[in-house]
C-alpha cells in the first residue's frame, strides 16, 4: 500500500473512532524497531565496553535515583565502585536505594561529603558509614526498611528507582543472568531480581559472560538494558563474615540449645512444619541442635526459608527439610545447593516477604528465630542502634517475618559486655512486640503473656521460663542500670515498618 | 548424694567469665586464684571472688575456690577471703601428703571461729600432683572430715614422674587414676579426674570421659564451658538403664512395705549395693535426662 494511502485510511480510522488517539503508518521492517535489524547490531547492543558507557547511555541525571543489591554482603566490589565512577564522572545529589549496606561500604562517607549521595534508603548500615551517619554525616535521615518493606516502597512509588547497578555472577550479553553460575558464585538473588523489575532502566556488572542463552535465568533479558563486563563483582568469601557466622561459643551454643528445646515444646514442631533461622550466630547454632531432635521425633520440615545458611543446606541435604526458599544465600554451601538441587528455589524478596505481595513465603511460616540487640519487657526488638545509640545493624526480614511467622522466638544473650540485652524500652524499635512470641537467653526463657498457653507448654516441658521482668531484673540486678544513652534533637534515620509507616526514629548522638 | 560430675575452672581474674559462667550449670564451679592467675592479679583476682561468692549468682551449683598452696605468700590470703565469703569448698593445690591437709583444716577451723561460720560447714578438696601425693592418696583422703574428694591433676604428676602427655590413650596417668580412686573410695569421699584440655576435640575428650567413667570417677576438671553438656549427657543413663533402675527401686520399695528382707527381681537377688546404684543412676536422670 501507498503511503499516501495509508496516511489517508489512519484519518478516516481517526474520524470514525476518535478515541483510538493517533496511530502511525507502518514503515518497514526496521521502521518503528528501536533497535534496528542488524543482526550483529541487536544482539551486542546492551554489552558495554565500560561502566562510563553504561552509565553514560542511561541518561542518568543528577538527583536521580540508583539501586543496588546486597548478595554480596561484605565481599561486595560492584557498590563502591559504580559509586566511585559516578563521583568521578561529576554526578550529584543521588538517592542511594540498596537492599542493604554493610561494612565494606565505608568508602560512600566521602561520596556523601562531596555531594555525591544525599540521600540513602536501605536495609541497614554498619561499621564507618553506620557510625559517622550516626554522627549527623547526611542532611536527609537515612531511610531504614525491612527487606518486604522495601518492595512496599517500589510499589508504592515512594523510592522510584532510575537506574539500577546490579552484580551478578554470570550473565550473557543480552542480561540474562543468575548468581550461581562465573567465577564468583553469590547464590540467590532475591533482592537484585525486584530492582530488575522496578528500575527504569537496568545495568548489569558481571565478571563472566557466557554463551547465550545463560542459565538458570534468575534476571532475564526483557529487564535488562546493559551488561558490562568487570574484574570482580565480588569476594564471595566475604559473604558469610559479619552477621552470618558460626560460632563455638559456649554461651551462644546454650541460647540456641535452649531455643531448639523451645520449637520441640512449643506445640509448632510438627511433621511439615516450616522454619526460618536468622543470620545471627545462636539462630544459626539452633539449626544443628534441632537436627537432633528431628531425627529422633522422625519428623521433617517442609520448608526453610529466606537467608539460606550452610547449616539449613546440610538438613536439607540430609533430607530433613523438603525444600529451600532462598532469597539470600549467606555461604558458599548455600550458594553450591541453589545451583545443584532442584528443591532449593530462588525467590524475590517481594516473594520472601513483601507485605503487599500477592503472595508471600512469610505468610506460611510456622517458626523462625530471630537475634536481637536490645529487647525490651514489652517484647519490642531493637535490631539497628547498640548500646551506644549507633546504628549499627539491619531491619532484615525481621519484622516481616516476626509479624507472619506462628512462633517467632527472638535469641539474644542477657548481657553484653556489661550492657544488659532485656532493657525496660528499647532505644530504636524495629519489630515491635505484639509479633514476638519468646525470648530465649543464657538466663533464661520469657514467653510473652499474650501467649500464655506456650507459657503453659513449655513450663510443662521443663524449660527454664521465666517472666520478661524477671529476666530484666537479673539482668541490672548483674550490671545495674546503665546510665541512658545522649542524643541531640537531630533525627538521623527513621525506621520504616514493613507497611511503609514510621515506626521509630534514630537521633544523633551528642559528642 | 551430691552430684559432683562436672567442675568448671573460672581463672579469678576474668570477670567476664565469673559474672556469666552459672548459666552453664556445672555441678560444681572452681575458681582459681592459682595457676590461671598472673602474680600481679593475684590481688584483684582474690577481690572478685570474694565478691561473686558473696552474690547470689552461683546458687544451686557448689562454689570451690582453689587457693595457692599455704606456703606461699598468698595461700593464707586466698583462704580468709574464700572461707569468709562462703565458699563451699576449698582446693588444696599439690598436696603431697595428709599434713597438708591437716594443716589447711586447722586454718579453715579457726577462721571459721572468727567470722562466726559454722564449724566444719567448710569442705575440703585434695588435688594430687605428684608422685608422693599419688602414694599418700589414702592418708590424704582420710586427713579430714571436712574433705569431700580428691582430684588428680595431670600436667605437674606427668613431670614428677618424668613422663609427659602422650597420645590420648594416656597410659601414663593409668596407675595414678586408679591409686586416687581406690584412695576416694576407700575414704568414701569423691574422685574427679584430669582436665581435657584441647577444647576443640569433642571425640577425644568423649573419649576420655568414657574411660574414667567405666573406672568409676564422679566426674571430671573441666576448662571450657561446651565440656559440660558433653560430660553431663555422657554421664546420663540410658534409656534402657532407668527403667531397670526404677524396677529396682520398686522391687526395693514393695520389698520394704513387707518386711520382706531379700529383694528379688526377674528371678534374681538384690542386694544394697544395687539399689545405691540405681539410685545414682535416677538422679542422673533427673539432673540431665536420659543419654542422648
Amino acid at each position: 500500500m501507498e503511503k499516501e494511502q495509508i496516511h489517508h485510511l489512519i484519518q478516516k480510522l481517526s474520524a470514525q473512532c476518535p478515541d483510538l488517539g493517533s496511530l502511525r503508518p507502518f514503515a518497514g521492517v526496521d521502521g518503528n524497531n528501536p533497535h534496528g535489524n542488524d543482526p550483529q547490531q541487536t544482539r551486542q547492543r546492551k554489552l558495554c565496553a565500560t561502566l562510563e558507557e553504561a552509565i553514560q547511555r542511561t541518561g542518568l541525571q543528577d538527583g536521580m535515583t540508583i539501586s543496588f543489591h546486597h548478595a554480596f554482603r561484605e565481599g561486595d566490589k560492584v557498590i563502591n565502585m559504580v559509586v566511585d565512577t559516578l563521583a568521578r564522572m561529576g554526578f550529584r545529589n543521588l538517592t542511594l536505594a540498596s537492599s542493604s549496606l554493610l561494612t565494606a561500604n565505608a568508602p560512600l562517607v566521602e561520596h556523601i561529603k562531596n555531594g555525591v549521595i544525599t540521600q540513602i534508603y536501605t536495609s541497614g548500615l554498619r561499621g564507618k558509614l553506620a557510625d559517622a551517619i550516626s554522627h549527623g554525616l547526611m542532611k536527609a535521615p537515612v531511610q531504614i526498611h525491612s527487606h518486604g518493606g522495601r518492595v512496599h516502597l517500589l510499589q508504592t512509588g515512594e523510592v522510584k528507582v532510575d537506574v539500577a547497578f546490579l552484580a551478578v555472577s554470570s550473565s550473557d550479553v543480552f542480561g540474562n543472568a543468575n548468581g550461581t553460575r562465573g567465577k564468583s558464585p553469590c547464590g540467590s538473588l532475591g533482592y537484585a531480581k525486584v530492582d530488575a523489575q522496578f528500575a527504569h532502566q537496568v545495568v548489569l556488572l558481571t565478571d563472566t559472560i557466557v554463551d547465550f542463552p545463560n542459565t538458570p535465568i534468575s534476571i532475564s533479558q526483557d529487564r535488562v538494558d546493559y551488561v558490562v563486563k568487570i574484574d570482580e563483582v565480588g569476594d564471595v568469601s566475604r559473604i558469610s563474615l559479619g552477621a552470618a557466622r558460626t560460632t563455638n561459643d559456649p554461651r551462644e551454643l546454650l541460647i540456641a540449645r535452649h531455643a531448639a528445646d523451645v520449637i520441640e515444646s512449643s506445640g509448632y514442631f510438627k511433621q511439615g512444619f516450616s522454619l526460618q533461622t536468622g543470620s545471627g550466630a545462636s539462630s544459626i547454632a539452633a539449626t544443628r541442635f534441632l537436627e537432633t531432635k528431628m531425627v529422633n521425633s522422625g519428623i521433617t520440615a517442609r520448608f526453610a526459608l529466606g537467608g539460606i545458611t550452610s547449616s539449613i543446606v546440610e538438613l536439607h541435604e540430609k533430607g530433613l527439610i523438603d525444600i529451600l526458599v532462598d532469597t539470600q544465600s549467606f555461604d558458599s554451601a548455600a550458594a553450591e545447593s541453589l545451583a545443584k538441587s532442584a528443591s532449593h528455589l530462588e525467590v524475590s524478596a517481594n516473594e520472601y516477604a513483601n507485605p503487599s505481595s500477592k503472595g508471600a513465603f512469610c505468610d506460611y511460616l510456622d517458626v523462625v528465630i530471630l537475634s536481637a540487640l536490645e529487647i525490651d519487657t514489652g517484647f519490642n526488638v531493637n535490631v539497628i542502634t547498640g548500646s551506644d545509640g549507633v546504628v549499627r545493624g539491619a531491619s532484615g526480614g525481621h519484622c516481616d517475618v516476626a509479624a507472619t511467622a506462628g512462633l517467632t522466638i527472638v535469641v539474644a544473650p542477657l548481657i553484653r559486655g556489661r550492657i544488659p540485652t532485656v532493657v525496660k524500652r528499647v532505644t530504636t524499635l524495629v519489630t515491635p512486640g505484639e509479633s514476638v512470641d519468646v525470648l530465649v537467653t543464657d538466663h533464661g526463657i520469657a514467653v510473652n503473656p499474650a501467649r500464655p498457653e506456650l507459657d503453659t507448654r513449655l513450663r510443662e516441658a521443663g524449660l527454664p521460663v521465666m517472666t520478661i521482668e524477671e529476666l530484666y531484673q537479673r539482668a541490672v540486678g548483674l550490671t545495674g542500670v546503665p546510665d541512658p544513652i545522649q542524643f541531640t534533637d537531630r533525627i538521623v534515620g527513621v525506621i520504616r515498618y514493613r507497611d511503609g509507616s514510621v515506626i521509630d526514629v534514630v537521633r544523633q548522638v551528642k559528642e | 548424694m551430691k552430684l559432683r560430675r562436672s567442675m568448671l575452672f573460672l581463672p579469678g581474674a576474668k570477670a567476664g567469665m565469673l559474672s556469666t559462667a552459672f548459666v552453664y550449670k556445672p555441678d560444681c564451679v572452681m575458681f582459681d586464684l592459682e595457676d590461671a592467675v598472673s602474680l600481679r592479679e593475684k590481688d584483684s583476682a582474690r577481690l572478685m571472688v570474694f565478691h561473686i561468692l558473696r552474690s547470689h549468682v552461683y546458687q544451686g551449683i557448689e562454689t570451690v575456690v582453689r587457693i595457692n598452696p599455704l606456703n606461699t605468700p598468698h595461700g593464707l590470703k586466698d583462704l580468709e577471703a574464700a572461707v569468709r565469703a562462703g565458699a563451699d569448698v576449698i582446693r588444696l593445690p599439690k598436696t603431697d601428703s595428709a599434713s597438708d591437709i591437716q594443716e589447711l583444716d586447722a586454718q579453715v577451723e579457726r577462721i571459721e571461729r572468727e567470722c562466726g561460720r559454722v564449724i566444719g560447714s567448710t569442705k575440703l578438696l585434695a588435688a594430687i600432683e605428684s608422685a608422693s601425693g599419688v602414694i599418700n592418696a589414702v592418708s590424704i583422703a582420710t586427713a579430714s572430715k571436712r574433705m569431700i574428694g580428691i582430684a588428680l591433676a595431670g600436667f605437674d604428676y606427668v613431670i614428677d614422674m618424668q613422663s609427659q602427655r602422650g597420645d590420648k590413650a594416656e597410659p601414663e596417668l593409668f596407675y595414678a587414676r586408679c591409686a586416687v580412686l581406690h584412695a576416694a573410695r576407700a575414704a568414701g569421699i569423691d574422685a574427679f579426674d584430669v582436665v581435657y584440655s584441647d577444647v576443640n576435640d569433642d571425640a577425644g575428650f568423649l573419649k576420655e570421659v568414657e574411660l574414667i567413667r567405666h573406672l568409676g570417677f564422679n566426674g571430671k576438671s573441666l576448662i571450657h564451658p561446651r565440656q559440660i553438656d558433653l560430660l553431663h549427657n555422657a554421664y546420663a543413663p540410658t534409656v534402657k538403664e532407668v527403667s531397670y533402675a526404677r524396677r529396682v527401686i520398686e522391687a526395693a520399695e514393695k520389698a520394704e512395705r513387707e518386711g520382706v528382707g531379700v529383694i528379688a527381681l526377674d528371678g534374681k537377688m538384690i542386694d544394697a549395693p544395687i539399689v545405691c546404684h540405681a539410685q545414682r543412676v535416677l538422679q542422673r536422670a533427673e539432673a540431665s535426662g536420659v543419654r542422648r
